[in-house]
């Protein structure tokens, strides 16, 4: 083994000894660690019972699973203030768990069910939360970015001392609305972090085949910073956006930060997953990084996990989806005469109506 | 009462909004310093400064979309579209998010913006300048059209709309901008989804909008006086939410009808007027519903050519002596 | 108890998959996330994963098969658990929480809970609520309008209420809007002129028996056309001194050549007429016999150089006479495509004033029409026109004997200040020879 090799491993177990004690992860009790943990394995098992479901017929569309990113959206998602927002594209039930969604909520919107955190009229793209502070679920790729930008905005405008994280993958970064929501975001020096989940594939097509240069970086042509940090280290993720969540809140100082990290199914489970990668590659990776796995040694190693209690988080986490799938099974569907509710904000608030005249036209 | 122009008194609904609600702020391309490019937004930053009045960059889908996602935080942004033709770089915004985030969010949601700028041919600018899509975008559930025709309509609607708590889409006329008409002083607004019949008669129901109002309300004139035929004419004022029920009534009297509209004639808006009269006031027709709309091509620049490409009083008169036939 | 797995749904848009191999066997162990069998779906070939932990205990569908989303794939359990093939399935119902398309402010709950009834089967297997129909669905409630049996009336739908209001028979109102629409006024100057008095009796009445009018009694606005045709025809029947020439040929020569040429020369789209023969021996007799080829024009008589023929079709409101100019120098092909192009522009409305004046030479085919034979009015200013019946098998005297034959009967209304009986008689004879030797008319 060469010394320079030697070094690079003492440098690599220096950074992650460096991330687990960056303030904003030295600050976390116990406590708060387990439920890091536990909200990670809750989104996998909550994404493993809704690919069952889909299988068996009850989720209609599409699906596109969490599974493999999770430390990202929790990570994040831990770091919010109660000024900060977040806002997602269509991979968004992590997010959504991460906020403190309601799982049974979340299954039965997959279901189509009147239940479900959007009444069933949005489905598995389109979860939202404003109460918590969580602004979707979006379809289209890159779409949501602006509105982001329009949350910082909106936080600047009301003096507010929080950011915006506007998610996007890796696959949003070369749209135009991004690349404008960028502009404005520098220009106005507005509080937020365009966050790039980097799982490697803009659906089937790899970064190197998608994109030109390095993802964040093109944060330089703005005058923005960025960051770049690996995503399956729950402290890693948390050290690196702290970092540019305060810059943000503080100093109403924009950045972009790319998070590398890795899903284990395919862009959407309806979509194939061998036509672009390798099973070795996938399977190389949950050995090695997944970021539940690798949590889950960390605290055992620190000593506030032990075998019997990840059992029993595992045990509840599956419990829970599995509540979640029956809550959503026994909920009715909405009805037809549903489907012209939550269209117009007067529609729906006839008291409050000013305007006259039709509104739908059928 | 104050004669002014449709440019001062959208300028006067704009000020005065500003002035009422400290969550409105205007945002777009040289509406600040530059005072607007057909003049609209002048003053407004001398006024009330930078924080409400906000010059973009020439970016409709960034920041159309950053007013959408502003006004899911409360702000009632008043997003310029310099043109409404430049609508189609910032389709996705319009009408993927703000038309559905509502819908989405079942209910959780609502986005209360206004998007306003001009939406007319017959300036000579040639096919990307001169759309009118108040149809395309009154297609779309969830957003609500408006397209009034004089300064107090104007004024009017567009207090309405900076009020409302839906996603509407305002279309303006620069050949309007320099109309004068009565306004009063102060407060007033007009709901959305109320027509106005602007001109009674008994003959024949004109239903328009928007600039065609003016040619509507000239061929009626030529109409009284060199044919004996009395038009009414009926201006929509808004597309969506739609006054159907003026429409019937006047349709009910006359048992005649023409729409006229600057508009491609394929899925107009005229088309779903037509629908919806032949549904609703079938046995008052006398006559089949006629249609008078731009020729349907793209906009072509030639000027004089132009002039007979969109509605004019003589192709008003024409259609309307076909339409009694 | 083991778990059935089932067909899953791998893509958004998949009814069906296609077990492609299995990757585990009978007996074999299988853990959660194992990979049981590759499935082709409509968009790719995804991999079945195993949401159990235990043995594989039975495979029910085999490398190959075409299984439905829901239906048997496998079984898993303990090992040595015994498992029963599940019966076949029925297809998933709908959701059963299906709602009714809500009402919209019309009240009626008891028609809509029967139009679902109608409209949809109770799902399989399931016992319904709703109320079966126990009868075919009823005739509708409202009476049909009636249906006039020659088209309907052109009347504006203010005008039809109105009428139906004032009790006035619109078929008996004079329509002055465009095209003959009856509009409003028509029925207000018909309730005060009072002339339409009451309306005929109620549909019910007049269709139980055969006592209704055949047709609307009314009175059509002569057309153009129809003005035309009027004018000409009277001129010509008043003015020229018409007389009849009679005669019937062998047809049989002509049938045959024709069946001949048609299919020897079928694929270069040779599709002969009787009537393009006719023509073509039309034109070669007026060759042989030119003073028929000839116009009366007051002061003398006009004798054409060349022979065109026109030739009578039947259109929508009327008839005109497209002409197959030159048809002395043409070859029968070449008559028979330019009348067959001549005819469909004259049906379609589209024929040029170049296309159907300027003839020299009429004819008259009823023969398709059933006709045995039949005299035309003389087209002016043609001095004969020829009316050709229908060819006809019928016993005929040959070599003493009697035959069936095939004949047709051909008669040439003749101008006398043109044509004598001398005239006509030689020119029917030259076209009976050319006809029962139709060689001759491809020479």
């Amino acid at each position: 083994m060469s010394k320079k090799t030697t070094t690079t491993a003492d440098k690599k177990s220096d950074d992650a000894a460096g991330f687990r004690n960056s303030p904003v992860n030295a600050a976390l009790e116990s406590g708060q660690k387990i439920e890091l943990y536990r909200t990670m394995v809750r989104i996998r098992r909550f994404e493993e019972r809704s690919l069952r479901a889909y299988q068996a017929k009850k989720i209609g569309g599409f699906l596109h699973l969490y599974v493999g990113q999770e430390a990202v959206a929790v990570a994040a998602c831990s770091l919010m203030g109660p000024d900060d927002h977040v806002i997602t594209a269509y991979r968004d039930h992590g997010h959504a768990i991460a906020v403190g969604m309601d799982t049974k909520a979340l299954m039965a919107e997959l279901y189509g069910k009147a239940t479900g955190c959007s009444k069933g009229k949005g489905g598995s793209m389109h979860f939202f939360a404003p109460e918590k502070r969580y602004w979707g679920g979006h379809g289209i790729v890159g779409g949501q970015i602006p509105l982001g930008t329009g949350l910082a905005y909106a936080i600047k405008f009301k003096g507010a001392k929080g950011a915006a994280m506007a998610f996007m993958g890796d696959g949003a970064v070369n749209q135009g609305s991004v690349h404008e929501s960028y502009n404005l975001a520098a220009l106005w020096k507005l509080p937020i972090i365009f966050v790039i989940e980097n799982n490697g594939y803009s659906m089937g097509t790899s970064q190197a085949r998608s994109s030109a240069g390095d993802l964040a970086r093109r944060a330089e042509a703005y005058h923005m910073d960025w960051g770049l940090c690996e995503g399956h280290d729950i402290y890693e993720v948390r050290a690196t956006l702290d970092k540019h969540l305060r810059a943000a809140r503080e100093q109403s100082r924009p950045s972009i930060v790319e998070i590398r990290t890795y899903r284990y199914r395919g862009h959407s489970v309806a979509d194939p997953d061998t036509t672009y990668r390798t099973k070795q590659e996938v399977e190389e990776y949950r050995r090695t990084k997944d970021p539940i796995q690798v949590f889950q040694t960390q605290l055992i190693a620190e000593k506030v996990l032990n075998e019997s209690l990840v059992e029993e988080i595992d045990q509840a986490a599956r419990a829970e989806s599995d509540h979640a799938a029956e809550f959503a099974e026994a909920s009715p569907f909405p009805t037809v005469a549903d489907i012209q509710h939550d269209v117009y904000w007067e529609a729906d608030n006839p008291a409050d109506r000013k305007s006259a005249g039709r509104l739908f036209f059928d | 009462m104050p004669v002014i122009t449709y440019r001062e008194a959208i300028r006067h609904a704009l000020s005065e909004e500003l002035e009422r609600d400290a969550n409105v702020v205007i945002m777009g391309e040289e509406v600040a310093q530059f005072h607007g490019a057909y003049k609209v937004t002048e003053g407004l930053l001398a006024k009330f400064g930078p924080q409400r009045v906000l010059d973009t960059p020439i970016s409709e889908a960034g920041f159309t979309g950053l007013g959408i996602g502003a006004s899911m935080l409360g702000v009632r942004p008043v997003i310029e579209l310099m043109f409404w033709s430049f609508y189609s770089v910032a389709f996705d915004q319009i009408l993927n998010n703000a038309a559905n985030v509502r819908y989405m969010s079942g209910g959780l949601l609502h986005c209360p913006i206004v998007i306003r700028g001009p939406a007319n041919g017959g300036t000579n600018v040639g096919a990307t300048h001169s759309l009118t899509p108040e149809n395309v975008l009154a297609h779309t559930p969830g957003v609500k059209v408006v397209v009034p025709s004089t300064p107090y309509d104007a004024k009017g609607l567009l207090k309405s709309a900076i009020r409302d708590n839906d996603p509407v889409m305002f279309l303006e006329n620069t050949m309007l901008y320099g109309e004068k008409g009565d306004v009063p002083d102060g407060e007033y607004t007009i709901p959305l989804g109320s027509a106005e019949v602007k001109r009674t008669g008994t003959d024949l129901t004109i239903v328009t909008y928007g600039r065609s109002v003016l040619h509507s309300l000239k061929a009626a004139e030529l109409l009284e006086k060199e044919h004996d035929v009395s038009a009414e004419v009926v201006d929509l004022r808004s597309i969506r939410p739609l006054d159907i029920d003026t429409v019937i009534a006047s349709v009910a009297k006359t048992h005649h009808v023409l729409i006229v509209e600057e508009q491609q004639p394929f899925a107009s808006v005229g088309s779903q007027l037509t629908f919806m009269i032949q549904k609703e006031a079938f046995d008052e027709l006398d006559a089949p519903i006629n249609r008078l709309a731009n020729v349907d091509a793209p906009a072509i620049y030639s000027p004089p050519v132009e002039a007979e490409q969109l509605p004019n009083p003589q192709r008003v008169l024409k259609a309307a002596l076909e339409t009694i036939a | 108890m083991a778990e059935i797995i089932d067909m899953p749904k791998l893509s958004d848009t998949m009814t069906v998959g296609t077990l492609v191999k299995w990757l585990k066997k009978e007996g074999d162990p299988v853990k959660t996330g194992d990979m049981l069998a590759e499935v082709e779906t409509d968009k790719a070939t995804m991999e079945l994963e195993s949401f159990f932990d235990g043995t594989l205990l039975k495979i029910f569908a085999a490398n190959g098969a075409q299984v439905a989303i829901g239906e048997p794939l496998c079984a898993i359990g303990k090992p040595g658990e015994t498992v029963d093939a599940p019966a076949h399935k029925p297809a998933p119902a709908a959701p059963t929480a299906e709602p009714a398309p809500a009402d919209k402010g019309k009240p009626a709950a008891a028609t809509n809970a029967k139009n679902e009834a109608q409209s949809r089967p109770a799902p399989v297997g399931q016992v319904s609520d709703l109320p079966h129909p126990a009868a075919p669905a009823p005739a509708p409630a409202q009476p049909t309008p009636p249906s006039t049996s020659s088209g309907r009336i052109k009347i504006s739908p203010l005008a039809r209420k109105l009428a139906a209001e004032k009790n006035i028979d619109p078929s008996r109102v004079h329509g002055s809007g465009p095209g003959g629409r009856i509009v409003r006024a028509d029925i207000l100057a018909a309730e005060k002129s009072g002339a339409s008095g009451a309306a005929a009796p109620s549909s019910r009445l007049a269709g139980s028996g055969r006592t209704g009018p055949i047709q609307d009694d009314r009175i059509v606005p002569a057309s153009n056309m129809r003005a035309t045709i009027a004018k000409r025809l009277v001129e010509a029947k008043t003015t020229i001194p018409h007389f009849y020439l009679e005669i019937e040929v062998d047809a049989a020569p002509m049938l045959e050549l024709r069946a001949q040429l048609n299919t020897a020369l079928e694929a270069e789209g040779v599709k002969l007429s009787v009537n393009d023969f006719i023509l073509k021996a039309a034109a070669e007799a007026l060759r042989q016999v030119p003073a028929a080829n000839a116009s009366w024009e007051g002061a003398g008589i006009h004798y054409h150089g060349a022979a065109h023929v026109s030739f009578a079709v039947a259109i929508e409101d009327g008839l005109i006479t497209p002409v197959v100019r030159d048809t002395h120098a043409k070859s029968i092909f070449q008559v028979s495509t330019e009348a067959r192009s001549l005819g469909k522009l004259a049906k379609d409305k589209k024929l040029k004033p170049e296309q159907f004046t300027g003839g020299t030479f009429c004819v008259s085919n009823l023969g398709m029409m059933g006709i045995d034979r039949f005299s035309a009015v003389i087209n002016p200013p043609n001095a004969a026109i020829l009316a050709v019946g229908a060819t006809v098998k019928k016993p005929v005297v040959k070599d003493d004997r009697i035959v069936v034959g095939q004949r047709v009967s051909l008669t040439l209304s003749c101008d006398h200040r043109v044509v004598d009986g001398a005239v006509g008689a030689r020119y029917l004879a030259a076209l009976r020879q050319l006809l029962e030797a139709p060689a001759l008319l491809l020479i």
